[in-house]
């Protein structure tokens, strides 16, 4: 067996590294995406922290070979703790010309790069827009270069299974993969128990790829590596026992909101309508029909959140999920949970905008949307996942605020933190606190408008309830008797009376404070949603220099938490690194009395720790 | 003090809510709103088991005055919203009131899918061929020609046929009738009693905006001549005395209208009534001269909701009790000790 073979093998010395990115990059059909995601659970396994990214072309099927074709995922793991997946690659794989020509840019200087010779030929060349083979002209001379024939090799590997040469063609990611794991000490076991189980009823293919798997291995094993390339090792992290599993935002959140609906007793009715990059927030829910969910894949945006808001008024949480131009479709029916007093759950997979934008890649630029994009005075609660597996708890909170309040909460979270993971350590379900809803159902003095003296939330009276009969809608109602309204006085007292429930989940809500740093000092960074990791490692670094600088980081985005203007006015000044041209910023202004600074990134990325270092660096000098 | 012990039987008092009712005088609604009122407690329905869940527009006025659950929802939207309560609580009775601007007009998408899919829903959509309570703009069932404030020289909109919309989105039961027909409560009934979505087309006469636009057809006089009452089995004949009725032309595919005893027609070549027949029902839609009322079109399906809750118990069998311990750690997961 190859195991026993390669515990014979005298293991050279290996470099330890403290801290890695690699960047898988190939065409669409190479299994880059299948590829990253192995190495991740191998790399979990020997214990190191990390956080992975992937960037999915946003072409189904591009042309193959071209540019817009590629597919990358980029991991960053460490022997230290690990917050976002990494700036500048320091490896990257590129399995054919387009690869390369895509993500050479990216790569450190200095840094490695595994090339697939075997897909360097004149016609791919061509496609990637190469005049000259970067392989001969010198261009990649500032790089540790690993040119092997892969595609040769893979080939060799899977010849005797006699497989037709477009499926043998096929395993040469794993080949691959078997060599990024000989140089990184990963374990190959868990990636052959999962070939065997994903191919079970193919298992030639299951063979194949765990020849190449291995056939990668061997070549690492044996190979005299080019001078300036070792064997690495990366000491596992000190991460908090327990156990952990990898998850991603959009699990995370889908995970959370059934975790939230069971927290309350209810059913929970997902209506969605496929959109990028929240489809699978739909995928994940669908399968958890056991769970007390049903999903409805509606006709449109709007059908989606209208089912939802029917559901709730039938008693069930009715969630949606959708994406920036998905909210602003379902605006009005929005607003009419908001008239109607219901609860709901948005969930906005942020993605670059206006318009149809960059569906594919990621931005923050719904903050304004979500907190004011409503006809009338209308205001909801909004919430912001920090991480992958922040979405989870984020997500409760959304289902708990919305069932508490009798209102919509819009739960924002965005392209990055959807498809990102990190390892996560598993909640402990039993501290999860239960908030029971038991629907009202006491005819005497009913009406729909009753409130709650301390939340101000009206009763959730529901169908089916004999006594409690009452009609309710988008038109102003009557505030003694829920009955339609048109008087001035009364319309003016149901605004403030809706604006003041919205304001006072604030008193039920955590209380500001510096997530980094001291509570006072020259400058605070206030981020909100998927850039914590970005400005947490960033404020690191520069505290670390013995800069005065501290972090606090938004959840709650509307209302703003208590203690917030305290805070921000502890601080010389205040800088607003986003996503987006400057939106929480201008909130903050409005809002708390405060002139912040703002430092924005529209590039459809997210931050790179060293920029945002750059950038606040360059402030402290000037003084600002 | 405990609820009230529930009640027997209900009479129409029990359905009227304490609210005026507010649309203009001698508007069509009232006497819809009257035979609704009339038909539930005779189908064994109760206040706190019936909802309906109304748009925009005058007829969607409707659940305020109804003593049962309501919801006035968003232009066009009723039936995405009554299809998600129904998913969440398959035991209610859900009614939805549209009109031909919020049901053909603005929410025409939500009508297509909600029939095509069948969920168990009455929809009653009020056809006034006008938008009334925007002031008299033309509808999207007004006629070519029509004048009004937003057509000063007609509309050269070509009309949809409500009942031809629903036959082509595939509804299983589609149904027509009249504000002040005696029949309605028949046609009430009959889509109550049907599992799936039963779409009713009411032709209703709007005063202010719209006057007499169906009178040919509903006048004691006139209306004999006009409206052919369909029965399942039954020829399809109509007349002051029955003597009219439709023949099949073979070469067109086309039903014709004929007058038995004349030119040699006998009774024999009248067609019957078959409700399962879609394709008759679709020459039934639109005839020249004739209105045809009543069941055009009965041929029940699977439903939508029931559908959804035999998945869920499908899920709930295959992956038995719900274990969130258990959904979190599935997949790969490690320990860090």
């Amino acid at each position: 067996m190859e195991t026993s073979a390669a515990a014979s093998v005298q293991p050279s010395p290996r470099e330890t590294l403290d801290s890695v990115v690699i960047r898988f990059a190939g065409d669409s059909g190479d299994g880059m995406q299948l590829t990253g995601s192995q190495f991740t659970t191998a790399t979990a396994d020997a214990g190191n922290d990390l956080a992975t990214f992937p960037d999915f072309p946003a072409e189904i099927r591009a042309p193959a070979g071209t540019t817009y074709g590629v597919s990358g995922y980029q991991i960053h793991f460490a022997a230290h703790n690990v917050l976002t997946p990494g700036d500048a690659p320091d490896v990257l794989v590129a399995m054919n010309p387009a690869a390369l020509k895509v993500n050479d840019e990216a790569l450190k200087p200095g840094g490695l790069v595994v090339i697939n010779t075997g897909a360097f030929t004149a016609n791919n060349l061509k496609k990637a827009g190469y005049e000259t083979n970067p392989l001969e002209d010198g261009s990649l001379d500032k790089f540790r270069v690993l040119a092997l024939d892969i595609s040769k090799m893979t080939l060799a590997a899977v010849q005797e299974l006699g497989l037709g040469s477009k499926e043998a063609n096929r395993c040469k990611n794993m080949w691959t993969l078997g060599l990024m794991y000989w140089l990184f000490g990963r374990e190959r076991d868990q990636t052959i128990e999962w070939l065997n189980r994903k191919f079970a009823k193919r298992p030639k293919i299951a063979e194949a790829n765990i020849a190449a798997l291995n056939a990668g291995h061997i070549y690492g094993e044996n190979a005299e590596l080019p001078h300036g390339i070792n064997a690495y090792e990366v000491p596992a992290a000190d991460l908090t026992p327990g156990e952990y599993r990898n998850i991603n935002g959009n699990e995370a959140t889908a995970w959370g909101l059934v975790t939230g609906a069971r927290l309350a007793g209810l059913e929970m009715m997902y209506g969605s309508y496929p959109i990028t990059p929240a489809s699978n927030l739909l995928h994940h829910l669908a399968r958890l029909k056991h769970f007390g969910v049903t999903t409805f894949q509606a006709e449109d945006e709007i059908a989606a959140v209208a089912a939802a808001v029917g559901a709730s008024f039938g008693g069930a949480i009715g969630v949606t999920g959708t994406s920036g131009p998905g909210v602003a479709l379902k605006s009005e029916t929005i607003g009419l949970a908001i008239a109607a007093e219901l609860p709901l759950v948005i969930v906005d997979v942020q993605r670059g905008g206006p318009s149809t934008g960059l569906p594919t890649k990621t931005e923050q630029s719904d903050l304004l949307q979500a907190v004011w994009g409503r006809n009338g005075d209308a205001p909801l609660a909004v919430l912001a996942a920090a991480t992958p597996g922040d979405c989870f708890y984020m997500a409760i909170e959304a289902v708990r605020i919305a069932i508490k309040y009798m209102t919509p909460v819009i739960l924002l979270t965005d392209g990055y933190v959807a498809n990102s993971s990190e390892p996560w350590p598993l909640p402990d379900l039993d501290s999860l606190t239960p908030f029971p809803v038991k629907h009202h159902d006491n005819p005497e003095g009913f009406h729909p408008f009753l409130r709650n003296d301390e939340t101000l939330a009206r009763v959730w009276a529901i169908p089916g309830t004999p006594g409690t009969e009452h009609r309710i809608g988008g038109l102003e109602k009557d505030r003694n008797t829920g009955h339609i309204s048109y008087d001035p006085h009364n319309h003016h007292l149901m605004t403030l009376a809706r604006q003041q429930k919205i304001a006072g989940i604030a008193r039920n809500a955590p209380i500001a404070e510096v997530d980094q740093g001291d509570p006072e000092g020259d400058l605070l960074i206030v981020g909100w949603g998927s850039t914590y990791g970005a400005i947490s490692q960033a404020v690191r670094v520069l505290r670390a220099r013995g800069n005065s600088v501290s972090h606090l980081h938004l959840r709650n985005i509307w209302p703003l938490p208590e203690g917030l203007r305290q805070v921000l006015h502890s601080f010389k000044s205040v800088l607003v690194p986003e996503l987006n041209n400057g939106q929480l910023v201008k909130l903050l202004r409005a809002e708390m009395d405060v002139d912040p600074e703002s430092l924005t990134r529209v590039t459809g990325q997210p931050f790179l720790i060293g920029g945002l270092i750059d950038a606040v660096s360059e402030r402290l000098r000037n003084g600002s | 003090m405990s609820p009230n012990p529930p009640k027997k039987e209900y009479d129409r008092k029990d359905f009227a809510s304490d609210q005026e009712v507010r649309w203009c005088p001698g508007c069509g609604d009232y006497a819809i709103l009257a035979a609704v009122q009339r038909t539930l407690p005779s189908l064994g329905c109760s206040p706190e088991n019936t909802v309906f869940i109304s748009g925009i527009g005058c007829s969607s006025r409707f659940p305020y005055y109804m003593n049962t659950y309501g919801f006035h929802t968003i232009h066009g939207r009723a039936p995405a919203i009554a299809s998600g309560l129904k998913l969440a609580n398959p035991n209610l009775d859900v009614w939805v009131i549209t009109g031909d601007g919020d049901g053909l007009s603005i929410g025409g998408n939500h009508l297509l899918h909600v029939l095509r899919r069948n969920v168990d829903l009455q929809i009653m959509l009020f056809n006034n061929q006008i938008y009334g309570l925007t002031k008299g703009q033309y509808s999207p069932t007004s006629q070519v020609g029509k004048v009004t404030p937003s057509s000063p020289l007609g509309s050269i909109d070509q009309p949809v046929v409500p009942a031809r919309f629903a036959l082509g989105a595939g509804a299983t039961f589609v149904a027509r009738a009249y504000d002040t027909s005696k029949k309605l409560p028949d046609a009430l009934t009959a889509a109550k009693q049907h599992k799936g979505a039963s779409f009713i087309e009411i032709l209703q006469n709007c005063p202010v905006f719209n006057d007499g636009v169906f009178e040919m057809i509903t006048d004691r006089k006139t209306g004999p001549a006009h409206q052919l009452w369909l029965e399942h089995g039954k020829p399809l004949r109509f007349g002051p005395n029955g003597e009219k009725g439709l023949r099949l032309d073979p070469q067109t595919l086309s039903l014709d209208i004929v007058t038995i005893g004349e030119g040699g027609v006998t009774e024999d070549e009248i067609v019957v009534h078959d409700e399962t027949n879609a394709s008759l029902a679709w020459m039934l839609t639109d005839l020249p001269d004739v209105v045809a009322l009543g069941v055009l079109y009965r041929h029940p399906g699977p439903v939508y909701n029931e559908a959804a809750v035999a998945q869920r118990k499908m899920a709930e069998e295959r992956f038995g009790d719900p274990d969130l311990h258990a959904l979190l750690r599935q997949g790969h997961t490690w320990t860090v000790s």
